[in-house]
């Protein structure tokens, strides 16, 4: 599974990115690289700071020390719509989708980003505009189809079976034109058809070109489709490596026993 | 059938005075109809952005002093320099009301959204306070509470076609009218464009929201700025018709008047404020021959709060919901499905509510 | 200079009562996050059922008082009992929602109770006024600020010393947790909304006698009330009697230098400020707006 990437330009550095809440450290000292093409995960046990991660990336979260990079240019002071009008895009774990919204009303939200209207066009209601919202419902459809989602498109977001709420968090990303997508643990409670389902999703993201960066605790899809791991416990980085590095490495195994973390 | 309601509607609206002939009632329809339109300015922030403006009726206040001031003409001295306006023709006057009300959202927006919840809420009906001082403290300029009288009615009309000036009632509904169904075209284009996808975007989730690139900031001052200016408008013809000003016109009364017809006809969607509108305009002909004006407000705030607690989505949704109750049911289907089932009983409940 | 020294007199005067309002609602405002607009109405009852009990029954005076803030106790109480306990976890819009319902029709029922003509209430203190060199006060007032400080005083200890603020702190800050240790939460929620319109009845109670009484007369209150505890930080009850204390200046100030029409616009003035520059109020400790 782990194709050989062209040692290429890294899309993403963090570099020394530390947060503190008060007296509580969630993040000591962080720095890994995301290169152009990559599926990285970002893994450890709960609290290791893996969220907190991926909102300092996305503008979420200032942090208190450090920077992100994203094709070379720092991320410091932009504001979240900023990251991911750069197209740095993210999925969250808990509010994935508009739930009170259709699915397809969900995606087209998502695709905010690809369009420009004039706003007196719009209220002149020019051709112009209307042919532009026309190509952007069949872009939706479009991204729909590559999810697999597209028969739920007029249900309300929050309405569909957990995986598939899943999927359209995924949806509303990809809508926003990612190059470097960050998905916060999107399989976890999928049932295994799903994350093979899943898994294959990815597949053709990264045949697409998307470089990707997980957080996940499901081991076994971890392992299969990363390129590398990188290991986070108690807010710093303990391994950074291929899956069989990180599957043989004492301390990652240490920092999963000794932390007793039932997801492994 | 939903495609050609507006349409329907327009056309009965239109026919009303063609029948009616009774002043009172025309004059009951015509004021109903500007409370329609500013309840529609206010339904863009309340209803699509979700912010709850308690200051609206400063938007509907300037837009009538500005319109009602450049129109009678003033002369005023500020920090020791002179300035004298000519009296305007009163449909420029109503345009730079209806400016100046959109500038001054832009300001608050600007301001505001700095600010969420609660405490926007407290901002906003503190401008709307300030504004209401300055027009009563502000004698020179705006008669304070002596009231500014004679202003004059809207005039239609170019140099070469001759004008025509608006006295009657029957002319005034008909601006009115025009205006609403302007303003709801506005209204239906904006909030079904991509702008009103990302307003709702962020009155929904707004996390979300921001992390596929929506700006804050953009689209609640935008927001602000067409809620402002339309609201103006509405100011702006309620001087022209009324034909006089004073500050009880930013009485929070008002704003009150607009919440209760957007919550009662449906925040968030284009017809709501109308039938809103429709309701509390024409209650006071109902109830004016059984109570006075202060049971009529004492029923009205009973209304908002059965609104709240029996209906809290609004009429309008609530009609929707019950012609698509008749259509065939697809949504069963989903249900069906494994792990669905949770969040359909989570989603029932809180429309049971 | 004396005019100054009677501007600070003033202040203090009318910063106690604006203290104790402010009080009121940062209790509810600040701790229970509730938007509350019928806190004016609630000093406007204060104020009637002074006129009743005093004027009307004939009650003695301090009695009178003591009776109209135990009714505003029992009007805050059954507010939150029939209005408030069946939302409670709704948003914040849905509770403002209500809140502005009953703050029509509490006033609408005031106006058609009383009548639209303002009432007096006659003090049975002094007419002339206690003059100390250039300063001059009316005795009244002075007992106004007087009973202000000692219901503060006493505020302050129920919340910050006995058992009763322990449970009301615990509930506001996790309810959940505070049932497990057998709270009764339910009854703390109606006791602190009683407890915040008491004080506001309180504050109503001692200015009827010193202005006129109306039915309008709580709009204002709730606005700067509103201004207070946004000046002094949501929950903080000394941020709230500082809070009253600088509004009352800033007032005096605005209708001594500015104009007398502006008086009422300072409060406002104040929380557009306060909130574009410091959200959390001048004394609060970090807390997130929002």
């Amino acid at each position: 599974m782990n194709a050989q990437v062209q040692v290429s330009a890294p899309i993403l550095a963090v570099e020394h990115v530390a947060v503190h809440f008060g007296g509580l450290i969630a993040i000591s000292d962080m720095s890994f690289e995301v290169r152009e093409g990559e599926l990285v995960s970002l893994i450890g046990p709960n609290g290791a700071g893996k969220t907190t991660a991926f909102n300092v990336i996305t503008g979420f979260q200032k942090p208190t020390k450090g920077r992100v990079l994203f094709r070379g240019n720092a991320l410091s002071g932009l504001k979240p719509h900023e990251v991911a009008g750069l197209g740095l895009v993210r999925t969250f774990q808990r509010t994935s989708v508009f739930d009170k919204i259709s699915v397809f009303e969900n995606v087209l939200i998502g695709l905010h980003r690809r369009t420009a209207p004039s706003l007196l066009g719009t209220l002149l209601g020019l051709p112009r505009e209307r042919k532009a919202e026309e190509e952007l419902r069949e872009q939706a459809w479009e991204i729909l189809r590559l999810v697999g989602i597209a028969h739920e498109a007029d249900e309300p977001g929050g309405s569909l079976p957990y995986g598939d709420q899943r999927l359209l968090g995924v949806a509303l990303a990809l809508a926003a034109e990612p190059q470097a997508l960050l998905l916060d643990e999107p399989v976890s409670g999928m049932n295994a058809s799903e994350t093979a389902r899943f898994v294959e999703l990815l597949n053709r993201l990264r045949a697409k070109g998307i470089t990707i960066l997980l957080v996940e605790h499901d081991m076994p899809m971890v392992m299969g489709i990363s390129d590398r791991i990188v290991v986070l416990n108690y807010g710093r980085i303990i391994a950074n490596g291929s899956p069989s590095m990180i599957q043989n490495d004492p301390d990652v195994i240490a920092a999963y026993l000794g932390g007793g973390v039932k997801h492994a | 059938m939903n495609r050609y309601f507006p349409l329907v509607a327009l056309v009965f609206f239109a026919a009303v005075p063609l029948w009616l002939q009774d002043q009172y009632y025309l004059h009951t329809l015509v004021v109903a109809g500007i409370f329609m339109l500013a309840a529609m300015s206010l339904n863009l922030l309340l209803g699509y952005t979700g912010q709850l403006s308690l200051g609206h009726v400063a938007f509907f206040g300037i837009g009538a002093y500005v319109s009602a001031l450049t129109s009678l003409g003033f002369d005023v001295t500020v920090f020791g320099r002179q300035i004298s306006v000519e009296p305007w023709p009163p449909f420029l006057g109503l345009l730079l009301g209806m400016a100046t009300a959109g500038l001054c959202g832009y300001l608050i927006g600007k301001l505001a959204f700095r600010v969420r919840g609660a405490y926007f809420v407290i901002v906003t009906i503190s401008f709307a306070e300030v504004v209401r001082l300055v027009a009563l403290n502000w004698v020179d300029l705006t008669n304070g509470p002596l009231a500014l009288p004679g202003i004059p009615p809207l005039t239609l009309g170019f140099e070469w076609t001759g004008y025509v000036t608006l006295w009657g009632k029957a002319e005034n509904y008909y601006v009115v009218l025009v205006f609403i169904a302007l303003a709801y075209l506005l209204m239906k284009r904006l909030v079904q464009s991509p702008y009103g996808r990302a307003m709702i975007a962020l009155r929904e989730n707004e996390t979300l929201a921001v992390s596929v690139g929506v700006s804050v900031t953009k689209y609640l001052v935008l927001a602000a700025v067409v809620s402002g200016a339309v609201a103006g408008l509405a100011g702006g013809l309620y001087a022209h018709y009324i034909q006089i000003i004073d500050p009880m016109i930013f009485m929070f009364l008002n704003t009150v008047t607009m919440v209760i017809i957007v919550i009662t006809g449906g925040k968030g969607t284009l017809a709501g404020p109308v039938v809103g509108g429709l309701i509390f305009g024409l209650a006071p002909v109902f109830l004016r021959n059984y109570v006075g004006p202060e049971v009529q407000w004492i029923l009205y705030g009973c209304l908002m709060i059965l609104i709240v607690f029996i209906l809290p989505q609004g009429i309008v949704p609530e009609i929707e919901r019950w012609f698509n109750r008749a259509k065939p049911d697809r949504r069963n289907d989903a249900a069906g499905q494994e792990g669905s089932s949770v969040l359909a009983l989570a989603r029932s409940g809180r429309a049971n509510h | 200079m004396d005019q100054l020294l009677q501007h600070f007199a003033n202040t203090i005067i009318m910063g106690g009562t604006y203290a104790l309002l402010g009080i009121g609602l940062t209790l509810i405002f600040g701790i229970m996050r509730i938007v509350n607009f019928t806190h004016g109405e609630l000093y406007a009852f204060g104020a009637y059922m002074m006129y009743f009990f005093a004027t009307i029954i004939g009650m003695n005076f301090f009695v009178a008082i003591a009776f109209a803030i135990a009714a505003g106790m029992l009007l805050g109480m059954l507010l939150e009992f029939s209005l408030l306990r069946p939302k409670r976890g709704a948003d914040i819009d849905t509770t403002m929602l209500i809140m502005i319902g009953a703050w029509i029709i509490m006033q609408n029922l005031e106006h058609l109770t009383w009548g639209g003509i303002a009432k007096s209430i006659p003090s049975p203190l002094p007419e002339t006024p206690l003059v100390i060199g250039p300063i001059s006060i009316s005795w009244l007032r002075l007992m106004v600020l007087v009973i202000a400080l000692l219901l503060i005083a006493a505020t302050y200890s129920v919340i910050n010393l006995t058992k009763l603020g322990k449970a009301m702190r615990a509930t506001f800050q996790d309810s959940s947790t505070a049932a497990l240790m057998g709270i009764n939460v339910n009854a703390i929620y109606t006791l602190t909304f009683g407890f915040g319109s008491a004080l506001a009845a309180a504050a109503g109670a001692l200015l009827g006698p010193v202005f006129v009484v109306t039915p309008t007369m709580g709009d204002l209150a709730s606005l700067k009330a509103f201004a207070i505890v946004i000046l002094g930080g949501l929950g903080n009850i000394t941020g709230a009697a500082i809070g009253g204390f600088i509004l009352a200046l800033a007032e005096e100030i605005g209708a001594g230098y500015i104009s007398s029409g502006y008086r009422d616009a300072m409060g406002f003035v104040i929380i557009i400020i306060v909130l574009l520059f410091r959200p959390t109020g001048l004394f609060a400790r970090a807390e997130r707006v929002g």
